[in-house]
């Protein structure tokens, strides 16, 4: 039942890219997340529909429009060019790739726990002395951290598990781009792989689970502490 | 906490839907009373003088300096104004102890104040407690010692009394009269109990 040293090169790729993915959409989905939650500005609709976007397409159009965004000839990609930066089927694409698509899971997530945030407690933190930014960092944020928990676990179980937007957008690429899913996948097109497949899924069964667990555990914990 | 005797002048009106909250008083040292029936906006009246709420008309101001002018727009955000109010909902921080509770205010006071503070309000045994294993009384305490320990210039107390039972009143009542006494703040008190008043012998504002 020991894994190979391929199929561990796929399962710490995807370990890798997951987390990756997850810690660089971290503060951005929190920043949609608390403008979602609080804003009131023209366009927030706009926005909502922007990070809601990659729920709701079917992920390969998502790949598509990261090829498109991050080719040579698109806008970001010819900036991260010009650094001499590229992402193309490299495992930073699949990282974005991955990122992209658990960001509605983590704004929504989020967004819940920010609104969840009593702005009574707020104002009494205005009138102990604190400006808005001080009683954001004392008050708002570590009583969202619930929310934040959660949806970095949730985030990153979808990374983890991201298919679709990842072999479109930077290909299937052992040692780079192949991750545990796209491992599965290619091993499921060539004879003789079926046990590799039994011992990939095995270890994708037990990460997710072990992921839904951790987020259901930090959840709670942080909601009894919070009562 | 010695600070000199403040002077606190109201004269506030807003709409608040149906209703219209206006009220005009001079408060200073002792305690001042804001008395009248459920509904009427006493706890808006605070809410205006911490700046939490911004009034349609009028002006406040303290020691001379405006915190509140209708007529020239001027309007000091909360944190500027310098209150310690006592919400009727006590309002604790959930996420912090209640020694992080009473340290939190950012015109922090010094340990002998702090001392001072948790003496005087009976808070030795809850300062390692979390908010939600206090019962009413010591929360109310907290909130009290948390609103001093912000170096107030005036103190803002919302119905302190509601939500607790008979004797753990009386203990927060005798405990305002001894605040009274003890420091030299002005007390801003609303209530819709002349036995309350009567008891700490308030200067009585109707509403």
């Amino acid at each position: 039942m020991a894994l190979s040293p391929a199929e561990w090169t796929a399962v710490l790729l995807s370990l890798k890219v997951a987390a990756v993915a997850t810690l660089a959409t971290l503060p951005l989905a929190y920043a949609a997340a608390y403008a979602l939650a609080r804003g009131r500005f023209p366009g927030r609709w706009l926005l909502d529909v922007a990070v809601h976007l990659p729920l709701v397409l079917p992920p390969v159009v998502t790949g598509y429009l990261l090829l498109i965004a991050f080719g040579r000839e698109g806008a970001l990609g010819a900036a991260l060019d010009a650094i001499g930066l590229s992402v193309m089927f490299r495992w930073t694409g699949a990282a974005i790739a991955a990122g992209v698509m658990a960001l509605p899971l983590m704004v929504r997530a989020m967004r819940l726990s920010i609104e969840a945030v009593d702005r009574r407690l707020e104002e009494a933190a205005r009138t102990l002395g604190h400006g808005p930014r001080a009683t954001f960092l004392k008050v708002t944020l570590p009583l969202s951290l619930p929310g934040i928990l959660a949806g970095a676990v949730l985030g990153f179980a979808k990374a983890l598990g991201e298919f679709g937007a990842t072999i479109t957008f930077v290909s299937s690429i052992p040692g780079e781009t192949q991750t545990l899913p796209l491992a599965i996948y290619g091993l499921l097109q060539t004879p003789g792989g079926e046990d590799a497949v039994v011992r990939l899924a095995l270890v994708a069964v037990a990460l997710s689970v072990g992921a839904l667990l951790l987020s259901e555990w930090l959840t709670r914990r942080a909601a009894r502490r919070l009562a | 906490m010695t600070v000199a005797d403040t002077r606190i002048e109201v004269a506030v009106e807003k709409r608040l839907g149906e209703t219209r909250v206006a009220a005009s008083f001079v408060a200073e040292r002792g305690v001042t009373a804001l008395f009248g029936p459920s509904g009427i906006g006493k706890t808006s009246i605070l809410d205006m003088v911490a700046g939490l709420s911004r009034p349609d008309a009028g002006r406040i101001a303290v020691d001379g300096e405006i915190w509140f002018d209708a007529a020239t727009g001027a309007d000091l955000p909360p944190e500027a104004r310098r209150v310690g109010y006592v919400f009727q909902d006590r309002r604790l921080f959930p996420h912090l102890d209640v020694r992080a509770n009473l340290l939190f205010g950012r015109h922090r006071a010094d340990a002998a104040a702090f001392d001072r503070v948790v003496a005087l309000l009976g808070l030795e045994r809850l300062l390692d407690r979390w908010p939600r294993r206090l019962s009413g009384g010591e929360a109310q305490r907290v909130a009290i010692g948390r609103a001093l320990l912000s170096e107030p210039k005036l103190l803002l107390l919302d119905e302190p009394l509601s939500h607790l039972d008979r004797p753990r009143a009386a203990e927060i009542l005798d405990l305002v009269a001894r605040l009274r006494d003890e420091l030299a703040l002005p007390i801003l008190y609303v209530t819709h109990e002349p036995a309350e008043i009567e008891r700490l012998a308030a200067r009585r504002i109707d509403l």
